[in-house]
């Protein structure tokens, strides 16, 4: 896996444990972490500082975190968030993300997954580039013609799986899970029963990877996939 | 009492009616009289009008009550069967009212000493310019009349006040008694015993309604009860075996050697684990969850058919792997209002099961059609099926047709699908596919 160059966070949590979980984590992964236990004092810091992304635990004390939001994109902050909750129904993610926040993860969650949705919340947030083709090792993508080619084989691809490939090389040397596929890829907000998403993932895999020396899509074990360049 | 009041006004018009008929009645026999006189007077003179009055009065019948005085202009009786001019006003219309002591026939008069006063009604004018004439009629018959009248009204006042008090003593009781009954069985179900039932009597009325009503919701709250019961049992059972594992692997883990690979995959197990617990209780709180919401805010107008399209792009590539035909049909469209997501994870349960329960080789069929103008939506398989008796149950939470639950998943994913498409107001059903099963949605 390739390292990930340094975060700034702020984690803004009131239960301590989860607080803790997270911190740990993320500075395990070499991020740099500041936090905050309610809605105001995460105001005050991040009004202060310049963070890459705010993690924002939709319950607080003092200011909960959809106002904390607001209060924020009303100031002018552009800063990705990413919200927490408990709360995972259709409604509950739409006022979340109408009040500004990025993305939603619904507790409990795997911290695979916490990871993988800050990294695509920081690439995300870096200037789209303004190029028509991608490019990962010797895969490369033209999204005008819309043609996929490895070296010099054209690949042939259904729209799905072409939208599929988009994501991954658009998210390359990242971890991206299932349910981030599910919700970008297939536009689905739901939880499969059976590893359906694995079944394209692997077709994919087939038509990208199957008859060339270096392999480019690989699985990540209790996390997802990640598209990256060989070394 | 309000009875009685009713009873007491019907009777107090007929009384006014009738009185005001018969006095109508009288005023006309009076003008008719008059008329004649008129016509006397004007073709034979004064003295016509006397031999008239005369023949008129021998004439008259006993009960015939006609009354006739003639007096000079000092008003001194010439002729007639009255005494003496009342003494009475006249009103607007020139009637007046009057009593008079005269028995009819002036034979046995006054003589006999015992006079009755009658009321009477008449007219009189002046004749010439010099001779009173009155022309009336007792109102004997009339008085007579109406004090039966009301000694009737009277009497039927007393009988209706008597009736309306025994039949409200009855109906009291009755009310009492059935009323009772009811009280009885609440008192019951009150102290817990679910399975009590109000007596019906099968009449047919408001408390056999009632009655059954109230036994009808009770057979739901038992129903309920049972239910909630039911759950909480397979709760216990289906949480403890997953968290008993979850803790042996545990203790394991710590008795494991340092090999890291070991303990690695150790660990993912436990994780593993604790993932399926995590997703039993989502789903357990998510049908909690649709299941005590109404119509959400949430709902938007969705293309049924562009949902089915995504199962089908899904799905399609899972069953390819095991080498099953999936069929595809939705020609049909049909838009609603509801949850896009919600609706997604419902069918894609359902396709789930299809394509797990199939074998190697097998079809499954997703299609969406009108019948009977109704939009179905259909998903088949070719799978071992579900008994016809066990269609009932497996909506159920944690119902397994596989006893032993040696099958992984849940047993909520039938549920939590049956929630969702009931607060979308569709309905799900299951039918033999011979072989396999056919769920059917109908929208």
């Amino acid at each position: 896996m390739k390292p990930q160059s340094m975060i700034q966070l702020l984690v803004i949590e009131d239960d301590r444990e989860t607080a803790a979980y997270i911190k740990k984590g993320l500075t395990e992964c070499g991020h740099a972490v500041d936090q905050a236990g309610d809605g105001k004092d995460g105001l005050l810091l991040a009004d202060s500082n310049s963070y890459q992304v705010i993690v924002v635990d939709r319950m607080l004390p003092k200011v909960d975190g959809v106002t904390l939001t607001k209060t924020l994109r009303g100031n002018g902050n552009r800063t990705p968030i990413l919200m927490l909750s408990a709360l995972g129904e259709v409604e509950d993610r739409v006022k979340g993300l109408k009040a500004g926040a990025d993305d939603y993860l619904v507790k409990p969650f795997a911290f695979s997954e916490l990871q993988a949705r800050i990294e695509a919340l920081v690439r995300r947030a870096e200037p789209e580039s303004p190029d028509t083709v991608l490019n990962v090792g010797d895969l490369s993508m033209d999204l005008l013609k819309r043609e996929v080619r490895r070296g010099d084989v054209k690949i042939d691809l259904q729209p799905r799986e072409f939208r599929l490939l988009e994501y991954l090389m658009r998210h390359s040397g990242q971890v991206v899970t299932r349910t981030m596929l599910l919700e970008k890829v297939w536009d689905y907000h739901f939880d499969p029963q059976t590893n359906v998403i694995d079944v394209h993932v692997s077709r994919l895999r087939g038509k990208i990877d199957k008859e060339f020396e270096q392999p480019l899509l690989h699985t990540v074990r209790g996390a997802g996939y990640m598209l990256s360049e060989p070394d | 009492m309000l009875f009685a009041g009713s009873v007491l006004a019907i009777l107090s018009f007929f009384y006014w009616t009738s009185v005001g008929y018969l006095t109508t009645q009288t005023d006309e026999t009076i003008n008719a009289e008059i008329k004649g006189l008129a016509e006397r007077y004007s073709s034979d003179g004064f003295t016509g009008l006397r031999v008239q009055i005369a023949e008129r009065l021998s004439r008259q019948q006993p009960g015939e009550n006609t009354l006739y005085l003639l007096t000079d202009e000092r008003f001194r009786p010439m002729l007639g069967n009255i005494n003496e001019w009342p003494d009475a006003q006249q009103d607007a219309g020139g009637w007046l009212d009057f009593e008079f002591t005269t028995p009819l026939r002036g034979a046995d008069g006054s003589a006999g000493g015992r006079v009755r006063m009658y009321m009477a009604r008449g007219r009189t004018f002046l004749i010439g310019n010099r001779y009173h004439l009155l022309v009336g009629h007792g109102m004997r018959e009339l008085q007579e009349v109406s004090q039966q009248i009301l000694r009737a009204m009277i009497f039927g006042v007393i009988g209706a006040v008597i009736l309306a008090l025994i039949g409200g003593a009855l109906l009291r009781r009755t009310l009492t008694r059935r009323l009772e009954a009811i009280i009885r069985t609440s008192r019951q179900v009150i102290r817990g015993n679910l399975s009590e039932r109000v007596p019906t009597r099968h009449s047919d009325d408001e408390f056999d309604e009632l009655s059954e009503n109230l036994n009808h919701m009770l057979s739901q709250l038992e129903q309920g009860m049972d239910g909630v019961r039911r759950v909480s049992d397979n709760i216990a059972h289906d949480l403890k075996t997953p968290l008993a594992r979850l803790r042996n692997r545990l203790e394991e883990l710590r008795l494991a050697g340092s090999d890291a690979e070991q303990r690695e995959q150790m660990i993912d197990q436990v994780v593993a684990e604790a993932d399926g617990l995590l997703a039993t209780f989502n789903a357990l709180l998510r049908i909690a969850r649709i299941e005590s919401s109404g119509k959400r805010e949430a709902f938007t107008e969705i293309e049924l058919s562009s949902i089915l399209r995504d199962l089908q792009e899904l799905y399609e590539a899972l069953a390819e792997e095991k080498h099953q035909e999936f069929v595809f049909e939705a020609d049909h469209t049909q838009s609603l209002e509801g949850d896009r997501d919600m609706l997604f994870q419902a069918l894609a349960n359902l396709l789930d099961n299809a394509i797990k329960y199939t074998p190697k080789g097998g079809a499954v069929g997703l299609r969406m059609f009108e019948q009977d103008n109704e939009t179905l939506i259909q998903i088949s398989d070719s799978g071992p099926g579900i008994p016809k008796s066990e269609h009932d149950n497996v909506l159920q939470r944690f119902y397994r047709v596989d006893e032993s639950r040696t099958t992984p998943g849940s047993g909520l994913g039938l549920a939590l699908s049956d929630a969702v498409f009931r607060l979308h107001g569709m309905k799900l059903g299951f039918s033999n596919n011979h072989p396999g099963l056919c769920v059917t949605v109908v929208v």
